[in-house]
C-alpha cells in the first residue's frame, strides 16, 4: 500500500483515502455528444509515468485534492509544484 | 530420561527443571521447556520425522530450524506445524503427517521403485489423460499422497487472529549481531525502532557460538533491552516489503492471538537476515542423519542434544570447522573430517532409516550414523528483491550480494559480507545510524510540507553520506553438487537428475524449470534449494552462474495463516439510539450495511396489518440524512436529482431520484426545505455515505464557487416513522406548536415543532408504507424518550412497533421500489418508470447525455407490478421471467411477498418492454422448474393506487 500525502492531513496510508483516478474535465452536458460524454466517463490516458490524480481524504479532512503520481514507481509529488 | 541429552551446555536454552510430557504418534515422550518439538524428539532418539512428498522417503532433521523441509508435523488439530521451530508445550499430541498409512511402512515408498514415472513434469504427463479419470481416480489418489496434515475446522481451538498497525522510524529485520547493532545505533540517533527476530531469542548465530560469542550476545541484548526506543519482537518474521516501506510482520505466539499480522510503515528498513546454510547435492543427501553444520551446532549448543555417535564432516568454511569442535565436545566420534577447500568430498550416503555407510571422494567407504555438511551459504535476499533489487552472484564468495537499493532500504550483516563479530556489529551500527538519519529527515520534510499536520520538532537533521566501510567478501569454494546426483528440493522431492532431464527437454531457463519441475515451489520456497537448482542448470548448460539468474523471491518470506491475513476487521457496527430498546423487546437483528436494525419483533405480518388498521412506529434512523445550508443549495439539488427543485417553497418536501453520470439510478429519497437557505436531504440507508461523498465531490471539484455547506446528521437525528390511519390522533396528543390538521399540514410538507416535550424536531408527511404517516426526526439524545412516549400514548390506539420486514411488505403493497433491489447497476432512469419526473431540458444534471440517449431507446426493460394468477404462489426474488416454454429470459422478479392486506402474492419485476403494458401475461420460471403465469398491473401500487390513505 502506498503513502499519499494529503495537503491538509499529511502522509496517509492510501486505504485512508479513496482514489478517484486521473483528473478529467467534465464536458458541458447540455452540448456534449454521447461519444464525448462516454470518453469522459470511461477513457483514461493511463500512462506508465506521471499522472495527475484526484484523491478523496475520506478518513481525514474529507477534502478532494490532486497529486501527481508516477504509475511506474508510485513516487508522488505535489501537483502544484509543476 | 532422554538418551541423547548431553550434560549442561553453556548456551543451552532448555530449562532442565521442567519436564514436559507429550506424545509422538501416540507414544509418550518428555522434553524440557525451551525445547522445540524436534529437539525433544531428537533427544529421545527419534530419527525419522516424516515421509517425503513424492517418493515417500524417510526424512529426519536437516536444518533444525524453521526452514527444515522435513519437520512438518500435526499438533492436535493444527496441521503443518514446523517442528524445527515450534516450542514444546506440555500435553502436545504430535504426529507425523503425509505418511499414509504410517511412518514405518507405507505404500508410497513403492514410488521409489517406479521413480522414473514420477520424474520431471510427471503431474503434467501422467495425470492429464484421459480426462474423466481425473475426477474418478487421480484426484482421490493424489489427495491421499499429497503432503499436509488434517484440518479440523469443526473443532478448531485456535483463538482469534489479530492485526496491528505500527509506524516505526526504523524497522530492523533480523536480530543477529548486525541487526542488534543497527537497532541500538538507530535508537541512539533518536529514531523509534522495531527490531524483529525470527527465532525465539535475539542473537542470530551468536546463540550457538563459543564463549566469546555468548559474551558479546549478552552485552548487545542488554543494550537493546535497556533502550526505551527499541521495541523487540521475537518469534516474528518480516514477511514482505511493499511500496513506500509498507512492511508486513508476522508475530507468532503472541499472548492474545496465535498469529498477529503487524502492518508497519517504516521510515527506513534495515535488512539483516544473516545467511541460510545451503544443502549439498549428492546421492542419499536426504537420508536421516545427514545434517547441515548449523543443525548440529544448534542441537548441541541450544538444546544439549547429541545428534549422532559417529560423524563424517564435510566442511568448506569456518562454521563447518566449528561444528567439528562442537561435535567433539559433545562426545561424537569424528570418523572423517573432510576439507572441501582441499577438494575432499562425499559421493554417497547409504542407509534408509539412518545414515549407515558413507562413500568418500577418495573411494573409501566408512561407517557412520551422522553426516555433517558445511559447504556454503545462501543470502536470503527476499526483502531486497521486494524493494526492487536484483542481487548479483559473486563466484569468488559463492553467493549473491545486494546490488542497487533504494535510499529507504539498507542491508547489513552477513547478507552484505563477512567479518568478525565486532566487524558485523560495527557495520550494523553504521547502518542503523544512516537508516535513522534518513528516516528522521524524511519525517521532518513531510511534516514541514504539510499545511496543518503536526509541525516538525527541532531543526532538520543533517543529511549523512553513506560512509560505511563494506564488509569483506571472504573467498569460498563453489560447492553445489558432488559427482553423484541427489536431492535439490527436499520439500518437493526434486533431484538434480530431474533438473538435468528438464533442461534436456527444453525447460532450460530457471523460471521455466521451476514451473516444470516444481523446484523451489514447496514450503521452503527456495531458501534451501534455489541456488543449487541454478548451479545444476549452469552445469548442465555449461554456463556461468551469473548468467543463469535465480527465480524471483516474492512475499511472503515465511508462510502466513489465512486466519492472520483476515485478522480482525476494523469495521464499526452502527446502532441507533433505540437499538437497545429493540433488543430488549425481542427484535430479531438485521444487518444492513454497517447498521444493525430490528427486522421484526416476532410477527412481521401482524406488524404490517397493524399499520394498515391502527398505528405503528418504526425506527428508520439509518436513512441517510444530510443537512444542507447556503444560498446555492437549489443549484446543487438541480444538479444531482433528475427532477426540478427551483420552485420548492419553504415547508415543502419533494421526492427525488438521482442517477450517476452514466445514467444509472443511484439513489432516491425526499428533501425538505426547512428555511430560506436550509434543507434536509434524505438518502437510502445504503447510499448515505456515497451520496455525501458525491455531493462533496461536485461541490469541491466541479462547482467550488457554489456556497453550500453539507453536514451529515444521519446518526445525530433519530428518525421515527409513525404510520397508520390513527397516527394523527396519536401525534395530536404529543405535538406542540404544529397544526396537524390535513389542510394546515398536507402530504409532502415539513414542519418543525415540539414532540413529547422535545423542541426542534423535524416532522414531515411522507408515505413509504402508503399509509397516512409522519416521519419525526428527533435529536438522538432524546430519541428513547420520544419513542417510549409514542408507545405509552398510543396504547389505546393499538400502537405496535414494526420492523424492516413489515415495512418491506407495506412498501411493496404500495409499489414503492427500492434502489439496489428493484434496480441494479444497469437500470437506467427510464427503466425505473420515472417518466415525467426526469427533466431532459435542464441545462445541467448528472448523466444528462446518457438520460437523453436512454429516453430515445425503446428496448430498455421496464419496472412493473406483477400479480401471479395463482394468488397463493409467491415467486422468489430473482426468479426469471421467460418466453413461454423456452428459456429465453424476458425479465425477472425483483421483489415479492405475500400481501396481508390483499391476501395474495404481489411482486415487482423488470420486464422486456413488449411485456410492460397493463394486462400483459408473463411466464415466471420458479426455482423448482415450474412455470406459472402472472399479469402485469396498471400501477406499481397493488394497494391504494389513488393514494387516498396517505393523503388522508
Ligand atoms: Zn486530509
Amino acid at each position: 500500500m502506498i503513502v499519499v500525502n494529503c495537503p491538509h492531513c499529511g502522509p496517509r496510508n492510501s486505504s485512508d483515502l479513496r482514489p478517484c483516478g486521473e483528473v478529467t474535465t467534465r464536458p458541458d452536458p447540455a452540448t456534449a455528444s454521447l461519444s464525448e460524454w462516454r470518453t469522459y466517463l470511461y477513457l483514461r490516458e493511463n500512462p506508465a509515468g506521471w499522472v495527475t490524480e484526484t484523491w478523496y481524504c475520506r478518513s481525514g479532512c474529507r477534502r478532494y485534492f490532486t497529486i501527481e503520481r508516477n504509475t511506474a514507481t508510485n513516487e508522488t509529488r505535489s501537483s502544484e509544484a509543476s | 530420561m532422554n538418551p541423547n541429552r548431553l550434560p549442561v551446555r553453556p548456551g543451552e536454552v532448555i530449562d532442565r527443571e521442567t519436564s514436559l510430557a507429550f506424545t509422538w504418534n501416540g507414544r509418550p515422550h518428555t522434553g524440557h521447556r525451551g525445547d522445540t518439538i524436534a529437539s525433544a524428539l531428537a533427544a529421545d532418539g527419534v530419527d525419522v520425522f516424516a515421509r517425503s512428498m513424492k517418493y515417500k522417503r524417510r526424512r529426519g532433521i536437516m536444518t533444525a530450524d524453521h526452514w527444515d523441509p522435513n519437520l512438518f508435523v500435526q499438533v492436535g488439530d493444527e496441521p503443518n506445524v514446523r517442528a524445527g521451530s515450534r516450542r514444546l508445550v506440555a500435553g502436545m499430541e504430535v504426529s507425523a503427517q503425509n505418511v499414509w498409512p504410517n511412518l514405518r511402512f507405507d505404500i508410497g515408498a513403492a514410488n521409489q521403485l517406479v521413480g522414473r514415472f514420477l520424474s520431471s513434469g510427471f503431474y503434467y504427463k501422467t495425470f492429464m489423460r484421459p480426462k474423466w479419470l481425473w475426477h474418478h481416480l487421480y484426484q482421490k489418489v493424489l489427495r491421499k499422497f499429497a503432503p499436509g496434515g488434517r484440518i479440523h475446522w469443526e473443532t478448531s481451538t485456535h483463538g482469534a487472529y489479530d492485526k496491528r498497525y505500527a509506524h516505526p522510524d526504523v524497522l530492523v529485520a533480523g536480530g543477529g549481531p548486525a541487526g542488534m547493532g543497527a537497532a541500538i545505533a538507530a535508537a541512539e540517533a533518536g529514531a523509534s525502532v522495531m527490531l524483529v527476530e525470527h527465532e525465539p531469542d535475539l542473537g542470530g548465530h551468536l546463540r550457538w557460538g563459543d564463549a566469546d560469542d555468548l559474551a558479546v550476545l549478552a552485552d548487545l541484548a542488554a543494550a537493546v533491552e535497556s533502550h526505551p526506543g527499541i521495541e523487540v519482537l521475537v518469534d516474528s518474521t518480516v514477511t514482505g516489503r511493499y511500496d513506500h516501506n509498507w512492511i508486513a510482520v508476522m508475530q507468532r505466539s503472541h499472548e492474545i492471538a496465535p498469529e498477529r499480522l503487524i502492518k508497519a510503515r517504516a521510515g527506513s528498513l534495515v535488512v539483516a537476515p544473516g545467511l541460510i546454510e545451503r544443502p549439498y547435492v549428492f546421492a542419499g543427501n536426504d537420508t536421516p542423519g545427514v545434517m547441515l553444520s548449523g543443525a548440529v551446532r544448534r542441537l548441541i549448543n541450544l538444546w544439549a542434544v547429541r545428534p549422532g555417535t559417529r560423524a563424517v564432516v564435510l566442511s568448506a568454511n569456518p562454521e563447518g570447522d566449528a561444528a567439528i569442535a562442537d561435535l567433539e565436545a559433545a562426545g561424537v566420534e569424528i570418523v572423517a573430517a573432510l576439507d572441501a577447500r582441499a577438494g575432499e568430498d562425499i559421493v554417497e550416503v547409504e542407509g534408509r532409516g539412518r545414515v549407515g555407510n558413507v562413500v568418500l571422494g577418495d573411494g573409501r567407504t566408512v561407517s557412520a550414523d551422522l553426516v555433517v555438511i558445511g559447504t556454503g551459504w545462501t543470502a536470503p535476499t527476499s526483502l531486497l528483491n521486494m524493494a526492487g533489487d536484483r542481487p548479483v552472484y559473486d563466484p569468488t564468495a559463492a553467493r549473491y550480494f545486494p546490488n542497487q537499493l533504494p535510499d529507504d532500504v539498507l542491508a547489513t550483516g552477513g547478507i552484505t559480507g563477512n567479518g568478525t563479530t565486532a566487524e558485523l556489529v560495527e557495520h550494523g551500527r553504521a547502518t542503523g545510524t544512516l537508516a535513522a538519519n534518513r528516516a528522521l529527515r524524511n519525517r521532518h520534510d513531510r511534516r514541514s510540507s504539510t499545511a496543518r499536520a503536526r509541525s516538525p520538532e527541532g531543526p532538520i537533521p543533517e543529511s549523512l553520506h553513506d560512509t560505511r566501510a563494506s564488509l569483506a567478501r571472504t573467498p569460498h569454494p563453489e560447492c553445489y553438487r558432488s559427482s553423484s546426483h541427489g536431492m535439490v528440493d527436499f520439500s518437493e522431492d526434486v533431484s538434480s537428475k530431474d533438473l538435468v532431464q528438464a533442461s534436456r527437454e527444453g525447460f532450460d531457463s530457471i523460471e521455466l524449470m521451476k514451473r516444470y519441475t516444481t523446484v523451489t515451489m514447496g514450503p521452503s520456497q527456495g531458501k534451501l534449494e534455489t541456488v543449487n537448482a541454478a548451479a545444476v542448470l549452469a552445469e548442465t548448460r555449461s554456463m556461468d552462474m551469473v548468467d543463469i539468474g535465480t527465480t524471483v523471491w516474492r512475499p511472503p518470506f515465511a508462510p502466513i495463516s489465512l486466519g492472520a491475513l483476515a485478522g480482525r476487521i476494523f469495521e464499526p457496527i452502527r446502532r441507533s439510539a433505540l437499538q437497545d430498546w429493540h433488543e430488549d423487546h425481542g427484535a430479531s437483528p438485521l444487518l444492513a450495511g454497517q447498521w444493525v436494525r430490528p427486522d421484526h419483533y416476532g410477527d412481521p405480518v401482524a406488524e404490517a396489518r397493524n399499520v394498515r388498521e391502527n398505528v405503528g412506529i418504526i425506527d428508520v434512523t439509518p436513512l441517510g440524512k444530510l443537512d444542507l445550508r447556503g444560498p446555492d443549495v437549489t443549484k446543487l439539488l438541480e444538479l444531482v436529482y433528475v427532477n426540478r427543485w427551483q420552485k420548492l417553497d419553504v415547508g415543502r418536501v419533494r421526492y427525488g431520484t438521482m442517477v450517476a453520470e452514466d445514467g444509472v439510478v443511484s439513489d432516491d429519497g425526499v428533501t425538505g426545505r426547512l428555511g430560506e437557505d436550509h434543507y434536509l436531504m434524505t438518502t437510502t440507508s445504503s447510499g448515505a455515505g456515497a451520496i455525501w461523498e458525491m455531493l462533496e465531490d461536485y461541490l469541491q471539484t466541479y462547482r467550488p464557487d457554489w456556497n453550500v455547506h453539507v453536514t451529515a446528521v444521519t446518526g445525530g437525528l433519530t428518525s421515527i416513522n409513525v404510520a397508520g390511519p390513527r397516527c394523527r390522533e396519536l401525534l395530536l396528543r404529543l405535538v406542540e406548536g404544529v397544526d396537524l390538521s390535513p389542510d394546515a399540514f398536507p402530504y409532502f410538507h415539513v414542519r418543525r415543532g415540539t414532540v413529547a416535550g422535545v423542541p426542534d424536531c423535524i416532522i414531515w408527511r411522507i408515505g413509504f408504507t402508503g399509509e397516512l404517516s409522519y416521519e419525526v426526526h428527533v435529536p438522538s439524545g432524546h430519541a428513547l424518550h420520544v419513542w417510549e412516549s409514542l408507545l405509552a400514548n398510543g396504547e389505546d390506539l393499538g400502537i405496535m412497533p414494526f420492523g424492516v420486514e413489515s415495512q418491506r411488505i407495506l412498501r411493496l403493497e404500495k409499489g414503492h421500489y427500492i434502489v439496489g433491489q428493484d434496480t441494479d447497476g444497469l437500470t437506467k432512469a427510464p427503466s425505473a418508470g420515472l417518466g415525467g419526473l426526469v427533466k431532459l431540458d435542464k441545462p445541467d444534471t448528472l448523466g444528462l447525455p446518457e438520460l437523453r440517449a436512454a429516453y430515445a431507446r425503446t428496448d430498455l426493460p421496464i419496472l412493473v407490478a406483477i400479480q401471479t394468477d395463482d394468488p397463493e404462489v409467491v415467486p422468489m426474488e430473482a426468479d426469471q421471467i421467460v418466453d413461454g416454454d423456452s428459456n429465453r429470459i424476458l425479465g425477472r422478479i425483483t421483489s415479492s411477498r405475500m400481501s396481508p392486506t390483499l391476501g395474495r402474492s404481489v411482486c415487482l419485476g423488470q420486464v422486456d418492454p413488449s411485456l410492460a403494458a397493463a394486462g400483459s401475461k408473463v411466464t415466471i420460471l420458479l426455482i423448482d422448474g415450474r412455470r406459472i403465469l402472472g399479469t402485469v398491473q396498471e400501477h406499481h401500487a397493488h394497494v391504494d393506487p389513488e393514494g387516498v390513505r396517505q393523503n388522508a
